[in-house]
């Protein structure tokens, strides 16, 4: 049976929020990588480094990184609860789901830790 | 014409399927689905569908008609089928088939049942009615209208995936006509009950609802404004 025990944030209103906010920031953070670009049309890795060096541009990183896991998981979480149920997989949906969800979370736990290491790493 | 009509029986067939009969047309009339219908009922009496005020208001007919979701008394046969092509009807879809184009709506209408679909008021009554304002009663508009056929509910995917979760379009759309009624007093309790990630959150606003119903009404609209007073609640 599908429930709401693995929502992010257990309410609809929530984690429509989160995904609004969260969507908000990965577009602003998009624009700013392609502002990069645009600005420095002779773009090596020397200068794409520097551009990360900056406390600002880390943290801007780093909000955005927490902002696409949470965006991820509530839009995979949706997805697995659509159509992985029993009217779909029949008795067998709640193992697959799950299966599904776990594969998620460590694959956004890998992005997150992976993130962090690049962004704050030496 | 060929009218191609989904039989299944329970009792009798290991599994549903298309049944063709010809039917001859008045060339003068635009006729309706329901009657074209009952001109196949003729020459099979067998074909079972529900029908009774034949003018779009009791909401029996809702069945698939060439695709689409509909009221087969109030869709012409000029809508519904291009010239030279045929009529396809089948049940309505994501419910569970009873006979032929008769499907089982309990699902459908524990949805309605959950947003509590009547006035609660907990003030002391007045001697005679609940008076409202003309501006007030104006904002039921589009929203009293609906006749609960489920052709929206069951045009929706969302309401296909998690019908036992999603209120769906029908439901929902009724669920604001009583949370924008100025007499009814639970808009607290009502938006609590609705604040999960199924009941209202589900819709992807594909506005299918609004492209089928037969009544012209706008679901997708009314869950907007749901999903603002949650927001305004919430925040």
């Amino acid at each position: 049976m599908v429930t709401n025990v693995t929502s992010l944030g257990r309410s609809g209103l929530y984690d429509w929020v989160i995904q609004r906010f969260s969507a908000i920031i990965l577009a602003a953070y998009s624009l700013c990588i392609l502002a990069s670009f645009v600005m420095n049309p002779d773009m090596d890795f020397e200068k794409w480094s520097s551009i990360f060096e900056g406390n600002a541009m880390r943290f801007f990183s780093m909000i955005t990184l927490l902002a696409l896991c949470a965006h991820a998981w509530i839009g995979m979480w949706t997805i697995s609860t659509d159509y992985m149920t029993s009217l779909q997989l029949g008795g067998s949906a709640t193992f697959f789901r799950i299966l599904f969800q776990a594969g998620c979370v460590l694959l956004i736990a890998v992005y997150l830790l992976w993130g962090i290491q690049i962004f704050w790493g030496n | 014409m060929l009218v191609s009509i989904y039989r299944y029986n329970p009792d009798t067939d290991d599994k549903p399927f298309m049944q063709d009969v010809q039917v001859q047309l008045p060339e003068d009339k635009d006729l309706m689905v329901l009657d074209v219908l009952e001109l196949a009922k003729q020459q099979d009496p067998s074909v079972v569908y529900r029908r009774s005020c034949r003018e779009g208001v009791c909401g029996s007919d809702g069945m698939n008609i060439n695709g689409n979701n509909g009221l087969a008394c109030i869709t012409p046969m000029s809508s519904a089928v291009k010239p030279g092509g045929k009529l396809v009807l089948r049940p309505l879809p994501g419910l569970p088939v009873i006979r032929d184009l008769v499907v089982d709506m309990s699902i459908f209408y524990k949805q309605y049942e959950k947003i509590k679909p009547y006035l609660i008021n907990d003030t002391a009554p007045p001697a005679i009615e609940r008076l409202q304002s003309p501006e007030d009663r104006e904002k039921l508009d589009g929203l009293y209208e609906c006749i609960l056929c489920a052709c929206c509910s069951t045009n929706c995917p969302s309401f296909w995936w998690n019908p036992d979760k999603f209120i769906g379009p029908a439901g929902l759309l009724q669920a604001y006509r009583f949370l924008a009624d100025t007499r009814d007093t639970a808009d607290v309790e009502r938006l609590a009950g609705l604040d999960d990630p199924f009941s209202v959150f589900r819709c992807r606003g594909i506005m299918n609802c609004v492209a089928v119903c037969p009544k012209g009404l706008n679901p997708t609209r009314a869950i907007g404004h749901i999903r603002s007073m949650l927001i305004q609640q919430g925040t």
